[in-house]
């Protein structure tokens, strides 16, 4: 039984480990990218994952069942209201100049 | 273990800091609107991982709101723009 428990504790300790990669990756392609879209992609697929990875790496040490539902219920909606933003977001960069941002380094 | 978390709160501290060299460069107002995106969801993290370090399950639902609030600043972002431009279409 303590084996168990040891296993799973490293197990979240390595999710948390790469979901903060993830997050780190996302910033930089943030910072790095030249251009509005590649930013906007590089953004919401990192974060989700690395909130996705940080969730259920927590959702394992909860300490009770119910806390984890509810960890991943927010992961989920993150996930959601994410993409909805991101799609808003690339729709006005892409209507508010035509010839705006497509792969120019400013 | 709890100083593997500790590290894990600062680390995503730092890099969702380092996103708002992001709001000082960004050629474009949505290049801006994408470093509050990573406030919301970097911000998320963070409270996560404290209701964990601090063993207040309050945290989640802390987290919860501002997820939502995520979404509706990103929208309004969205919205305030589309009535200036409503006369051009």
């Amino acid at each position: 039984m303590w084996v168990v428990t040891a296993i799973v504790e490293a197990i979240s300790i390595l999710l948390i480990i790469s979901g903060v990669a993830f997050f780190v990756s996302g910033t930089v392609g943030l910072l790095r990218f030249p251009d509005v879209f590649a930013r906007l992609h590089a953004l919401t697929k990192c974060d989700n994952l690395g909130l996705g990875l940080v969730a259920l790496g927590l959702a394992l040490r909860a300490p009770s069942g119910w806390l984890g539902v509810k960890i991943l219920a927010v992961w989920a909606l993150v996930l959601m209201a994410s993409a909805t933003a991101a799609h808003l977001i690339a729709r006005k960069a892409r209507s508010s100049r035509p010839g705006v941002g497509i792969g120019i380094r400013e | 273990m709890d100083t593997i978390l500790v590290v894990a709160v600062f680390v995503v501290l730092i890099s969702v800091l380092a996103g708002l060299i992001q709001v000082w460069r960004g050629p474009t107002p949505a290049d801006r609107m994408l470093s509050a995106l990573l406030f919301g969801t970097g911000g998320v993290a963070i409270l996560l991982l404290l209701a964990e370090v601090a063993a207040q399950p309050a945290f989640v639902d802390v987290a919860l709101v501002l997820a939502i609030l995520a979404l509706i600043v990103s929208v309004a972002f969205v919205r305030n723009d589309r009535l200036e431009t409503e006369s051009e279409t």
